[in-house]
């Protein structure tokens, strides 16, 4: 889950690399979590900050990307399972997070604020902000 | 609206597909990469491994003292997160060097060829009496037995085989330490952590003909 979480903030390639750096960061942090029982919310929130820094690395050294062929319309009922995630990619940083915590880690809102340090009515809006602009986008493509 | 635009709960279906995504072609890569890390600098309080054996897959746990607990095939699932709960969340797959030890010894004690284990052993997850008790099982010589009521003597409180037998019930390193070697008072086998039938097998294994040991 946790992985599928940093591929989903941070594409295939890179997803791995942050779901192996969240989990180092994890083991070396430990020692400073205190409530073991909020393991799952520290690390997911450890994930999200190392997704963000992938972005910002991968800002930094631009590397020719592939085209991922969006916006050439074709039928959106083929465009199945992992396609909207590219998509996703796009949506700013908060929005991205938000979505990715309630999809893909199935966290309620209120895990969502914890992990992002948000309030609840925050987390609520992230997640729905980015839904509305996940269905723009695909309404624009299919036109 | 256009009545072709996907609606919301669409989307979110699909979103929720993602929970799908196949991860198992670099899941394995990358849970080994960080186990390999995470040993070079030392940031595992406990590395667990599986191991086949004749009984079936055993989980063996070790922490830096020594090995601290082996689980039979039916402990398989949950065995890292009883670590995580009694000792700590830093556990993960991962060789040491104590469990490669374990390994390789439980292989010769299968196959005859070793009658007693000389690795570390972390004795944490269990105390007090509890502790006594097995204490005394591991000083049993390999293919004796004594009675509940006898480790109970010897652990200093004979009236209390009660208590020997829940120690022995909750053996965290069981074949290491041999609890399989104590049975009831009757010579009747007993019940065993990894049930009644591996009990028997362990037996048989050291009494060395393969026959059932008396009034099993």
């Amino acid at each position: 889950m946790l992985l599928r979480f940093c591929i989903s903030q941070a594409g295939p390639d890179r997803g791995d690399d942050v779901f192996q750096e969240t989990m180092i960061s994890a083991l070396r942090a430990y020692d400073t979590l205190k409530d073991p029982g909020a393991v799952r919310a520290w690390l997911f929130s450890i994930a999200a900050r190392k997704a963000i820094d992938s972005h910002r690395a991968a800002a930094r050294a631009p590397v020719p990307v592939e085209d991922v062929e969006i916006g050439t319309g074709g039928d959106p009922a083929l465009e199945v399972g992992g396609e909207i995630w590219k998509d996703v990619a796009r949506l700013p940083e908060k929005q991205r997070q938000a979505v990715g915590l309630r999809f893909i880690a199935d966290l309620s809102h209120q895990e969502i604020a914890a992990v992002m340090g948000t309030s609840e009515a925050a987390a609520r809006r992230n997640v729905f902000e980015g839904v509305r602009r996940l269905r723009e986008d695909l309404t624009d493509a299919v036109r | 609206m256009n009545p072709n635009d996907p609606d919301i709960s669409a989307i979110e279906a699909r979103l929720a597909a993602g929970r799908e995504l196949d991860v198992e072609p670099s899941w394995r890569r990358l849970t080994e990469a960080i186990a390999e890390r995470a040993a070079a600098e030392d940031l595992l309080d406990v590395a667990v491994e599986r191991h086949d054996s004749p009984l079936g897959p055993l989980m063996l746990a070790a922490t830096r003292e020594g090995v601290v607990r082996l689980g039979f095939p039916e402990e398989e699932d949950g065995f890292l997160d009883e670590l995580a709960r009694l000792i700590s969340g830093r556990v993960l797959r991962a060789p040491r060097p104590s469990l490669t030890d374990a390994r390789h010894q439980l292989d010769e004690y299968f196959e005859r060829g070793r009658t007693r284990f000389d690795v570390p052993l972390d004795w944490r997850l269990t105390r007090g009496f509890r502790r006594e008790v097995l204490n005394v099982t591991s000083a049993i010589p390999y293919g004796k037995t004594l009675s509940y009521a006898e480790v109970a003597a010897s652990a200093g409180s004979p009236r209390a085989w009660r208590a020997a037998g829940t120690a022995l019930a909750t053996n965290p390193l069981p074949i290491l330490v041999p609890c399989h070697r104590v049975l009831r008072g009757t010579g009747k086998i007993g019940p065993y952590r990894g049930g009644t039938e591996v009990k028997r097998r362990l037996l048989s294994l050291e009494a060395g003909s393969g026959a059932e040991p008396q009034g099993a």
